[in-house]
Order: C-alpha cells, then sequence, then structure tokens
C-alpha cells in the first residue's frame, strides 16, 4: 500500500495549541502537544520546510526549536509582521495570531491517531 | 518545611487590568507584588511626555494604583517590586512618598530608587568610543539614525533590585530593569542566592518570565479548552519560591482563570527565541531543562532548571523617530460585501495614485476575510454579511500621510454603495517611533547604576 492511503491529513488544531509573539519583525510561535504521544508526530511531521511552505509569500525565513521536556515545538517565522512593532501597518502588527495560523496547517497521521485526535473536543 | 517567598503578579504591562493589584494584595497571603509597566516602545511614549513636562516620563496609573494598596501594603509587610519609573524614575519614586505621607504612612515607606539605565545624554560620548551600537537586526550603526534618537536605555538586570531591597527598601522603582529582573532581584534578597549561581539565577529567571505577563499564565488569552475558563475574575499568577531554585505557580483561592500545564507551558512558548539561549543580564536560562508537574488544583510545580553564565554585553532599546502612518477603514454590507470592499480599495488606491502621492507602503486588508490569517484563510463565504476595509499607508514625510486621511470620508458619497461604519471621523496621523536593538559593553553601564533608599 502507498503512504498516502495509510494515512490521513489532519489540521494541527486537532494535535496541538499554540501561543505566539513578537520579537522585532520576527514572529515566533510555540507549538504544544495536546497529548504527549502526539509530539513525536508534530517532531516529524511539522518540519521547518513544511512550516516555511505553509506560511509562503508570508514570511522570509524559518527557524525551528524543540522543547521535549514541554512537548513544544518553537517556531521562529522572520519577516513576518511588516516591519513589526511599530513601523508595522498590519492588524496583527504583534504577530499574537499567527498561532491559529499555524494550527491550520494539514499534516498526515495514520488513521487511528486521526480518529483519536478528532474525537478530542477542542 | 523549607521556607517559601510569594511573588505576585499585578500588572502584565503599562494598561493592565487595574483591579489586579488590589486583588493580589488582598486575596490572600503574598510577600512580593510584582508589577512590569515596559515595552519596547513605551519608554519612548515616556520620553516624549517628559520633554514637554520635566515631572512626567513615568507610568502615571502606578502612583493612584499605589494610594489604593498602599495601606495594606504597610500593614501586611508586602514589598513592591516595579519598573514603572519608566525615563523618571526619581519623579515617579517621589510621587510615591508624596502619596505616602498623604496616607498617614509617614516612616512606613521606604522607596528604593534605581536609575543609570538611561544613556540618551551619553550616547555621544558612547559613540566616540568607539560603541557603534549597531542594530541587532539590520547591522546599521546608530550614527545613520543619531539625530532622531528619542530614547536610549539600557536593560538592568537584577542587581540593584536586590540591593534596594537589602537596604531596607519595600517599594522599588526602576527604570528600564528587566520584566525578570523584578522576580529575581526579591529572592536574590531573600534567599542570598549568589550573582553567579547559574542555576538559581536562571531559575528566578523563568519564575518572573512565567509572570511576568500577567494572567497570561493563569488562563488569560489560553487557547487550549478556552471555553471552560472563567475570566469575569481572573485569577493573576504568584510564584511560591523556595531557596533550591523550585517554585510553584499558583493563584489565589477564590479567583477565575486557570493555573494548569496548558495555561503555564502557553507562557512559557510565549516571545521566545531559540530556547536554549534565553540572554538577560542576570544570566542565561536554558528553557529545555524545565520540569513542570501538576500539584494541585491551579498549582504547577516548575524545577530542573539549568543556566549558563552572564555575557559581557548589555542589551540597549533605543527609540528614534521614524516618520507617520494612518490607517483608515469603511465597512461594506451585504450583498457582494467583498467584492464592494476590493472595489472601493481599487477606487481609493487608483486617487492617491492621481494626487501623486508617495508612500513607503500602503497595506490593504479586509477584516473578516484576511486581516489576520492572509492568503490561508482561504476564499470567503459569498454571502458575507460585512467586510471591514481596512487601509494603512506609511511615508517619512507627514503631507502624504495627511492627505490620504482626507481621501477615506469620500469614499461613502463617491464610492461603491452600502457602505457605513465611518464614525470616528478622520483617521488619524500617527508618529513612528521605530525601535533599535543594540549591545553595550557590561562594563559602560554598570559603574553608572545607582540605588538610593528614600523614606517617607
Amino acid at each position: 500500500m502507498s503512504p498516502a492511503k495509510r494515512t490521513r491529513l489532519i489540521q494541527l488544531r486537532y494535535l496541538a495549541h499554540a501561543r505566539s509573539g513578537d520579537k522585532g519583525d520576527t514572529a515566533n510561535v510555540g507549538l504544544i502537544a495536546l497529548a504527549p504521544e502526539f509530539y513525536p508526530i508534530l517532531v516529524k511531521e511539522v518540519t521547518r520546510t513544511r512550516v516555511a511552505r505553509h506560511f509562503r509569500g508570508m514570511v522570509s525565513g524559518v527557524d525551528r526549536f524543540e522543547l521535549p521536556n514541554l512537548n513544544a515545538l518553537n517556531f521562529l517565522l522572520h519577516g513576518a509582521l511588516d516591519g513589526g512593532g511599530t513601523i508595522s501597518l498590519k492588524t496583527d502588527a504583534q504577530g499574537k495570531v499567527y498561532s491559529t495560523a499555524l494550527l491550520r496547517m494539514e499534516i498526515p497521521v495514520a488513521p487511528a491517531v486521526a480518529r483519536t485526535a478528532l474525537a478530542r473536543k477542542s | 518545611m523549607s521556607r517559601v517567598v510569594r511573588i505576585a503578579a499585578g500588572q502584565g504591562f503599562w494598561g493592565d487590568w487595574p483591579e489586579a493589584p488590589v486583588r493580589q494584595v488582598k486575596g490572600g497571603p503574598i510577600d512580593y507584588l510584582m508589577m512590569d509597566y515596559l515595552a519596547e516602545v513605551t519608554m519612548s511614549i515616556m520620553q516624549k511626555q517628559k520633554s514637554r513636562d520635566p515631572k512626567a516620563g513615568y507610568a502615571r496609573d502606578f502612583v493612584p494604583l499605589m494610594e489604593r494598596i498602599l495601606p495594606d501594603v504597610v500593614a501586611k509587610g508586602i514589598r513592591v517590586t516595579s519598573n514603572a519609573g519608566g525615563v523618571n524614575p526619581r519623579g515617579c519614586a517621589e510621587a510615591i512618598l508624596e502619596v505616602a505621607r498623604k496616607l498617614g504612612l509617614k516612616g512606613k515607606v521606604r522607596v528604593g530608587l534605581v536609575s543609570g539605565d538611561d544613556i540618551l545624554a551619553r550616547l555621544d560620548e558612547l559613540i566616540a568610543k568607539g560603541h557603534a551600537l549597531t542594530d541587532m537586526d539590520t547591522g546599521r550603526p546608530l550614527s545613520d539614525v543619531r539625530d532622531r534618537v528619542l530614547s536610549a536605555n539600557a536593560y538592568l538586570g537584577m542587581a540593584p533590585v536586590a540591593e534596594a531591597l537589602d537596604r531596607g527598601a519595600n517599594v522599588v522603582v526602576t527604570g528600564r530593569v528587566t520584566d525578570t529582573g523584578l522576580t529575581l532581584g526579591p529572592l536574590v534578597h531573600e534567599f542570598g542566592w549568589k550573582h553567579e549561581d547559574w542555576d538559581l539565577i536562571a531559575a528566578g529567571t523563568i519564575a518572573g518570565h512565567i509572570i511576568e505577563c500577567g494572567a497570561q499564565s493563569s488562563g488569560g488569552n489560553l487557547l487550549r479548552d478556552w471555553r471552560k475558563v472563567k475570566l469575569e475574575n481572573p485569577g493573576f499568577p504568584i510564584a511560591e519560591a523556595q531557596a533550591d531554585g523550585t517554585f510553584v505557580i499558583t493563584k489565589h483561592p477564590g479567583t477565575g482563570g486557570v493555573v494548569n500545564l496548558p495555561s503555564v507551558t502557553e507562557q512559557l512558548v510565549y516571545e521566545m527565541g531559540d530556547p536554549r539561549n534565553y540572554i538577560t543580564p542576570d544570566g542565561i536560562a536554558d528553557f529545555t531543562t524545565i520540569q513542570l508537574r501538576p500539584a494541585g488544583r491551579n498549582r504547577v510545580a516548575v524545577s530542573g532548571i539549568r543556566g549558563y553564565p552572564r555575557t559581557d554585553k548589555l542589551k540597549v532599546s533605543i527609540a528614534y523617530f521614524y516618520g507617520y502612518k494612518a490607517v483608515g477603514t469603511l465597512v461594506y454590507a451585504w450583498p457582494d460585501a467583498y467584492d464592494k470592499a476590493k472595489r472601493a480599495d481599487h477606487v481609493l488606491r487608483a486617487r492617491l495614485h492621481d494626487l501623486g502621492l508617495e508612500f513607503e507602503e500602503i497595506l490593504t486588508e479586509f477584516v473578516g476575510v484576511d486581516a489576520t490569517h492572509g492568503r490561508l484563510a482561504g476564499p470567503p463565504s459569498p454571502d458575507l454579511a460585512e467586510v471591514q476595509l481596512r487601509v494603512g499607508v506609511r511615508a517619512r514625510e507627514k503631507a502624504p500621510v495627511e492627505r490620504f486621511t482626507r481621501e477615506i470620508a469620500p469614499l461613502v458619497l463617491t464610492g461603491p454603495p452600502s457602505v457605513t461604519g465611518f464614525a470616528g471621523g478622520r483617521p488619524a496621523v500617527e508618529e513612528i517611533v521605530a525601535y533599535w536593538p543594540a549591545l553595550i559593553d557590561r562594563n559602560q553601564i554598570e559603574p553608572h547604576v545607582k540605588v538610593d533608599v528614600l523614606e517617607a
């Protein structure tokens, strides 16, 4: 069977919660697994490259850091804030809701994981 | 049982909930009330106020707030640490002393005044000595914008806060002391932690980071299970710390909000950079060593924190005049609300172009369609009830921005139909004060830091 048949795409909102903030023209998004067993899935699937693709045209570069102690990943989204701080003309000049923008991303998971994740109340 | 020091957060920023510090003082036992007032651009706003009135330049709301809580603070032996002093900590300290006298607390209030962070008057001397104060983000030397600098402050750490407490201050008022230094200072004072015990310094720093944004670690802005959190009377966070550097985050009984693993974790990752390298003037904290454990209802235990030696640099927060901006909005109603708003944007841009106005940037957002998530939001429903057109412009000169503000209202009678929501009048032209982060050698600042203890 091809991998496509053995997995199902689900939005990150069913696997993680998140908070974001700013530092100059960079937004950060902390992505936190909703259950410890989801953390390795985030590490494997929510790669720097995929996040950069998710935000293409909106950011100039992405860094990723792992915090296994908190079941969390931290992403830095460079050039995300139209200059940032007081210069930015954006509604979200301080990157407060890049968090939920990342939770829109879809990743492939095993059907059993998808069932567990989608059954949770979010 | 070993001794516990309770540090309560009262304000997470200048403009935070005015009731919070009062409820922290009255709602249960605390030893310290920590109030953070300073964000990156706050100093420049205060500098502007001070240039108009030499007595201004600090968080003025701090004074009436202290008037409300000072009797309880004195009666209960609570000590207050705050960076409300902004660019005029002496003015702020004197205002607090006056309030103390007015309340009949003469002899019972000793204000610790921390100064020396303000280097605006020393900038030319420092640049001449070879300190370029290069922008950490862009690499440009400060000389590029020197004539437009409005404020310049080095970030001080916990040391002067601890010293003021050692010398008997019960209210510590500072300028640009780090948010975390306001929590770490009391812990260093209480437990006698060595300034070079890097693990303890990191632990106190992280305790400070967790509580510095107020309710953001106790249920406010919490995404996970947000429907379940009662926020009418949010309990602000309290760190119950012990001498070994472990601590529990909690809140007063009978308050709303929640302290749990998700609430603390969301705050830990807020504004995070490289988690192994959280740099403060006091040391470096490694966030990958933090261990969280549920420790009862609304209690999270924090332990395991490791840290590394402080660097020989201090960060400097510089604010400079950049230019002007304005944002105009109009609301378009069903049917075809989005199409009408798009047409209005097209018309507006054509008129700005015809007028020959030059802008550094014109940004259009459609609130209800793409303002927060851009193209990730996908195509909007064709049946949207309304869409807000939001157009922002920025320029170095004032004239084009001023002219732009006169082009919004005319769209009501000269643009696409079904338009409303123009109650606020012409948009305001705002001055842009921008932020310039730089580094400076620690030894250029520390000899100038001064702690005075003034008695009411």
